[in-house]
């Protein structure tokens, strides 16, 4: 944990050698963000309700995946652009460091400018919150912080397995942007507007909507069971099978070197 | 000290003809070729010993490299580091290794070279007083005073390479895999930090292997070389039996004035030019330059020698020995490697 602090002093160090390029791209994240929210507003504008699900509330869980996906994206950037990271022979130099290689993966990139689309999914949900008609209360903050936590290790999960994928190939690995980019694109609208068969891949597979869907919900009390609100916890437990799949693809490095 | 046996490694790599049709093909069946990097490695290297693994290209020295610093696992055979065996005791063992990659930084490209000293301080564990005491020796050895505040990107090759060496050594290691150190640098960068090598095997007894296309590196810092080729050792000696092997030729460089020349059993032409119109004296020939070869099993230099002046006139005479670099590739093609 202290080395990752130093990690992480050190990527502040680097960001501030260059402060007007930092803050162009914070802003760039931020207006990207921004520009979905309009879309997300237009849409709700013209019809009002998607499958009962009003403007305010699709903000709202937006908003909150956004922030999960957000965090992931700035601490786990490390595994996102991975493939980099072996194609020029940096892995080896991680390697030969007698320390845990995922902390090394970890510190070796984090993305300060994702501070932007933060701030934009903050606002999104204040502005969500203010909107919609949700009786706040304690377990509902835990909710929110639960869906968070969970949304972020999710998501990080899913950048270790594109990352153990390197291991194996370096090309063609674009598909799986259908689950990160796809799922962020998704996550805009409550899972279930797509579909039974999306919402099954969704809960079973990659539990998006253990983080999303259900616990949402909870949050805005539609026929929600009150162990909704601890789903987002279970859907942590997705690191698991991404850390076993990393450790083969670690043995298989090892074996070709590749 | 490192001991090495019966090491194997093979690669599969895949084939395909060139075209897009061969590469559609691929996407079906591919097709793989298996490549034997390392065939039945076998050495060992004491502690405090300076080894120079000298190979051409592809020939397994990094394989070899990776192995010993537990990158890779070998198909089979067995390596003990320091009583360890890397690949499966890779933290314990990466402790002990200082590596440095002379294609490749390990400073952190925009923060000042001073920082990333310590995170490495941070991620080697390294005590405070120890690291004090090693960073000053550093410093003044390989004369880093003014450019260890610098950030990395604006140091020059030779700045950066002797901070990457740093760098590697912060830790103590025992054991030093430096592959092609002074690979793109100026004559007087390459001579500090051959000297700074020299310099810290002797203090410290550090093992230091070497891998290198700079021929005047290992002259300068090893006694002992293993030649690598395809896989396999082909030669592990001292440079100096290396060099005797070869040492029965010597070159002559003469400009001389006359006839063609007739050379006599043991000397053999490498190169003739000069053969040009300028330069013409009286008697009609041309000045002219040549290289020849002199075998000194067969025939004594100053024999030689006399048996040319006596052909023409010679207006300059130098005599040569083989460079390393002709030994080594009179030994790539004696190996066929």
């Amino acid at each position: 944990m202290k080395l990752y602090l130093r990690y992480f002093i050190i990527h502040l160090k680097s960001i501030m050698q260059y402060k007007t390029s930092f803050l162009l791209t914070a802003l760039g994240q931020f207006l990207v963000s921004f520009n979905v929210f309009l879309g997300v507003y237009f849409m709700l504008h013209r019809f009002y309700r998607i499958k009962g699900f009003t403007f305010s509330e699709v903000l709202l869980c937006f908003s909150i995946l956004l922030m999960g996906y957000t965090l992931a994206e700035c601490f786990a950037r490390g595994f996102d652009t991975f493939s980099s990271t072996i194609s020029n022979g940096d892995f080896d130099r991680i390697m030969v460091r007698p320390r845990n290689v995922m902390l090394q993966v970890l510190g070796s990139k984090i993305e300060f400018t994702r501070v932007g689309r933060m701030l934009q999914a903050i606002v999104m949900f204040i502005y969500g919150i203010y909107k919609s008609q949700v009786d706040w209360n304690f377990n509902k903050i835990i909710t929110v912080i639960f869906m968070i936590i969970g949304g972020a290790v999710l998501f990080t999960g899913i950048f270790i397995i594109y990352a153990a994928f390197c291991f194996f190939t370096i090309e063609g690995l674009e598909f799986m942007n259908i689950f990160i980019d796809g799922a962020r694109e998704f996550g805009k609208y409550p899972v279930n507007i797509y579909g039974k068969r999306v919402l099954q891949i969704a809960t079973f597979i990659v539990p998006y909507t253990l983080v999303q869907y259900y616990p949402l919900l909870y949050l805005l009390e539609k026929d929600a069971k009150d162990w909704y609100m601890f789903l987002p916890l279970l859907a942590v437990l997705f690191i698991i099978p991404c850390y076993l799949f990393w450790k083969v693809g670690i043995k298989h490095y090892k074996s070709t070197g590749s | 000290m490192i001991q090495v046996e019966h090491i194997n490694k093979t690669f599969q790599v895949a084939r395909r003809n060139a075209g897009f049709m061969e590469a559609f093909k691929t996407l079906f069946n591919k097709q793989y070729e298996y490549i034997k990097a390392l065939d039945d490695l076998s050495f060992v290297i004491n502690d405090g010993e300076m080894v120079g693994y000298i190979g051409p290209n592809g020939a397994g020295k990094s394989s070899t490299i990776k192995i010993l610093s537990g990158i890779l696992t070998p198909d089979s055979g067995t390596c003990l580091i320091n009583g360890r065996t890397p690949w499966k005791n890779r933290v314990a063992h990466v402790q002990d290794i200082g590596v440095v990659f002379g294609q490749r930084t390990q400073l952190w490209w925009d923060v000042p070279v001073i920082d990333s000293f310590e995170l490495l301080r941070d991620i080697y564990k390294i005590p405070p007083q120890g690291y004090k005491d090693k960073l000053e020796e550093l410093i003044t050895l390989l004369n880093l005073e003014k450019i260890i505040k610098t950030p990395t990107r604006q140091l020059s090759l030779g700045q950066r390479m002797r901070c990457e060496i740093a760098a590697s050594l912060l830790h103590d290691p025992k054991i030093l895999f430096l592959d092609e150190p002074t690979i793109g640098l100026d004559a007087v960068s390459k001579i500090a930090v051959r000297n700074f090598i020299l310099d810290m095997n002797n203090r410290h007894k550090t093992t230091v292997i070497l891998t290198t296309h700079d021929m005047q590196d290992i002259e300068a810092l090893t006694k002992r070389i293993i030649l690598i080729g395809k896989g396999k050792i082909l030669l592990d000696g001292s440079l100096q039996d290396m060099k005797k092997r070869f040492a029965g030729h010597k070159r002559l460089l003469l400009d001389y004035d006359g006839r063609d020349l007739e050379l006599s059993n043991g000397m053999v032409l490498a190169a003739n030019e000069g053969h040009s119109d300028y330069g013409k004296d009286t008697s009609g020939f041309g000045l002219k330059h040549s290289i020849i070869d002199i075998d000194t099993d067969k025939i004594q230099i100053s024999e030689a020698i006399g048996k040319l002046s006596a052909q023409v006139d010679i207006k300059d005479i130098s005599i040569t020995e083989a460079s390393i670099d002709e030994v080594v590739v009179k030994l790539y093609k004696e190996y066929e490697i």
